[in-house]
């Protein structure tokens, strides 16, 4: 298992995908884009592809696309409170450099 | 670093692309602010978790206080705390003169026709005091979104006339706001039930506020909302049920020292605010409880209707009357939405579903609903949202993008978008004095040009000579509702366009589709090297240019022999290693040569700078002012 979730983000996940009522886990990932190269993918799934990588959570499936993959192996999931603002952020030891506001991200 | 969200599938947002968009209802008693996350309408709360925000701004001489503290100052300090400040909108000072209204205010004689009133902290305007609530609200905004907000929606009466919205207008552009749209209340409200999504209907809003009442009847054709009538009342809302109330409460007491006619301010507060929490537990319970003075007060749900029922029976005249005005019967409305605090009673409620004969929507908070729909349309207008809200017809299949310095490959449409679809990016040039860029449209999930498809290419011609990096092209990639491709670029500052059509579709069988999809999958890590590789050979490429250039021009002036040696010794280095290395070992030389230039950058600036100071006194440069030596320095 090489992507890492924290306590928080998985019980936030949870609670998300609850939520939304439908879907079998979230995707992971990065795409080409932005000012300093990738960026990551968040996003919930309610079928994969056929190649993705699925790993089981528990209460949810963690999905990611074989080429993603490659990017985050070792990568923490976090879920992060700042002030009036929360959401989830990704910690990536394979990160060399990011732009300055930190959506886009070099390895 | 930015947090993330997580997405619906296929939504993920683009970075930088997505816009802070807010919907703002501003309103005559209480404002909100709400913005769209994760697809769905939230209003955002202050620090203490308060979603409403008091439309009450008090200004002393050192500061000015809006919101739930300027409120608690009303009684203390009425000439400097304004209140309902939103019906002087757009008024004249003849106007306000000829209404009945009073307003406790110090209005000031002036010549303008905007009515001037004086505070502790001078004189204000209607549209500054409006200015100053929403310039609280941007705040939460803001703070909440983590960045300045790129767009409003705000919302105004269905009424308000022309000089009302422009001054609404004039307020929002001196509190510094970007006003994408605004929006009638009671549209707003429809949105936020998604009665948008429908093809045709005829919808009642009943908004039955604090102090005011309104109802709106829309007309629902193809998507786009009329209005055919609005009414209502200007001084009746829940306020005028907790008197209503209080006059029970005072009957209740049966003491003679209390009547309502000579309450205290005070006490007249106390038992309002009794009547006011009576009034809520009725809304979920069927009788409602409290005490005063050792009297304990029992209101039952038929009591309260009976004191309810006069002042609801006036709305529902009102009802009546704009159903007529819009030439409509009351049994053809699809939907009555019910907005403003006071629908939670259990009895208006009733009332008005009796007389439309059909079930009102109440499953949103009413408080919220205005601002929750002005949040929607904020996010579509601002464009996050361009896709889903659309008709939904088909998707991109295969991501398509255009080439960039080094055969590499930028994507600018991502493979399954739906479209229709727009997206633009900036591009700038990569050599001085560069007048021409070849556009190469690409398509397919690879890293690199000789791995994906390409579709077309054209030219940018005309673009001014600039240094490398000045100039901005902006690259719009459009694929219609039938799939037809688009592209244009243009240099923003001349204007000079350039744009092709293709069909990408175009003879590519679904398992083509597939194979170059399998194979983005099955060579993903040497893409991933061969881009890096490129990456780092085309930063190589620009310094080589850079430092050439540069030696060129002032090299032999600034530089010793043996330093003009070492840098053209680098640059040697560096062409080496551009061709025969990885990726880490060019990225290590790049800093290596960086920091051998730093000396003769920093000459070169000196010297620049020389130039263009020479000839001048210090005492001229003094009274020049900084503004003139930057003037000096960019003719040179």
């Amino acid at each position: 298992m090489a992507i890492l979730m924290t306590e928080p983000a998985k019980q936030h996940i949870a609670k998300q995908m609850e939520g939304r009522g439908k879907g079998m886990g979230i995707r992971v990932g990065v795409k080409t884009a932005g000012c300093s190269g990738l960026s990551y993918v968040l996003e919930f799934v309610d079928t994969p592809e056929p190649e993705d990588k699925v790993f089981d959570q528990g209460s949810f499936n963690l999905v990611i696309d074989p080429k993603s993959f490659l990017y985050l192996d070792g990568t923490e999931l976090d879920f992060v409170k700042e002030g009036l603002n929360e959401g989830f952020q990704f910690n990536n030891p394979n990160m060399k450099s990011a732009c300055g506001c930190g959506e886009s991200f070099h390895v | 670093m930015a947090l993330l969200q997580i997405s619906e599938p296929g939504q993920s947002p683009e970075p930088h692309a997505v816009k802070r968009a807010v919907g703002i209802d501003l309103g005559t008693t209480n404002s909100l602010v709400a913005t769209v996350k994760n697809s769905t309408a939230v209003a955002l709360p202050d620090i203490n978790g308060n979603t409403l925000l008091p439309s009450v701004v008090h200004y002393t001489s050192e500061e000015k206080i809006v919101g739930l503290e300027a409120k608690h100052n009303a009684a203390k300090d009425p000439l400097n705390t304004l209140v309902s400040i939103k019906r002087l909108m757009g008024r004249s000072k003849q106007e306000l003169e000829a209404s009945a209204q009073q307003f406790p205010y110090e209005f000031v004689a002036t010549e303008s026709t905007v009515p001037h009133i004086k505070t502790a902290a001078g004189v204000k305007t209607p549209i500054q005091v409006s200015a100053d609530i929403l310039v609280e609200l941007a705040t939460r905004g803001r703070e909440s979104l983590g960045g300045n907000l790129d767009g409003v929606v705000i919302t105004v009466p269905a009424y308000f006339d022309d000089a009302q919205r422009q001054a609404t207008k004039d307020a929002a552009k001196l509190a510094d706001l970007n006003v994408l749209r605004l929006l009638n209340e009671p549209t707003a409200a429809a949105i936020a039930y998604g009665l948008d999504k429908g093809e045709n209907g005829l919808i009642a809003i009943y908004d039955l506020g604090g102090g005011t009442f309104d109802i709106s009847i829309l007309r629902l054709n193809k998507g786009v909302f009329e209005v055919l009538a609005t009414g209502g009342d200007s001084a009746l809302g829940g306020d005028d049920f907790d008197y209503a109330i209080m006059t029970w409460i005072v009957g209740e007491l049966n003491d003679e020292a209390i009547s309502v006619d000579n309450l205290t301010p005070n006490v007249e507060r106390e038992l309002l605010d009794i009547a006011c929490a009576l009034k809520e537990q009725l809304s979920d319970n069927l009788t409602a409880t409290a005490s005063y003075n050792n009297t304990s007060l029992n209101l039952s749900r038929d009591d309260f209707n009976q004191l309810a029922d006069p002042l609801i029976n006036k709305t529902l005249l009102s009802c009546k009357r704009s159903l007529r005005d819009a030439g409509v019967d009351k049994a053809d409305v699809d939907n009555v939405v019910m907005v403003g605090g006071s629908t939670r009673s259990f009895r208006v409620r009733e009332k008005v579903a009796e007389l439309f004969n059909c079930e009102p929507l109440v499953n949103l908070d009413p408080d919220r609903v205005v601002a929750m729909g002005a949040a929607l349309q904020a996010d579509i207008l601002v464009g996050n949202k361009s896709d889903s809200d659309l008709l939904l017809l088909d998707v991109v299949p295969l991501s398509l993008g255009l080439e960039t310095m080094g055969e590499l490959v930028e994507k600018v449409i991502h493979r399954n978008t739906t479209i229709p679809v727009a997206r633009a990016q900036e591009f700038t040039t990569f050599k001085d004095g560069q007048t021409a860029m070849a556009i190469h449209v690409l398509q397919g999930e690879r890293e690199l040009v000789k791995d994906c498809r390409s579709l077309a290419r054209f030219e940018l011609r005309g673009i001014p000579p600039m240094v490398a990096g000045a100039a901005h092209i902006r690259v719009t990639f459009q694929v219609d509702a039938d799939g037809l491709l688009s592209v244009s670029a243009e240099e923003t500052s001349t204007g000079v366009v350039a744009e092709i059509t293709v069909k990408p579709s175009y003879g590519l069988s679904d398992e083509e589709v597939t194979t170059m999809l399998q194979d983005s999958f099955a060579n993903a890590e040497d893409d991933i090297a061969a881009r890096a590789l490129r990456e780092q050979q085309i930063e190589a490429e620009q310094l080589i240019e850079a430092l050439s250039a540069a030696l060129a021009l002032d090299g032999e002036a600034l530089l010793s022999q043996e330093e003009y040696a070492v840098l053209s010794s680098g640059i040697d280095a560096l062409k080496h290693a551009h061709n025969n290395s990885d990726a880490d070992t060019i990225r290590a030389e790049v800093q290596r040569i960086n920091k051998l230039s730093d000396t003769f950058a920093a000459r070169r600036m000196d010297n620049n700078i020389h130039q263009a100071l020479s000839g001048y006194h210090l005492d001229d440069l003094g009274s020049m002012g900084s503004d003139s030596i930057e003037s000096a320095a960019s003719e040179k």
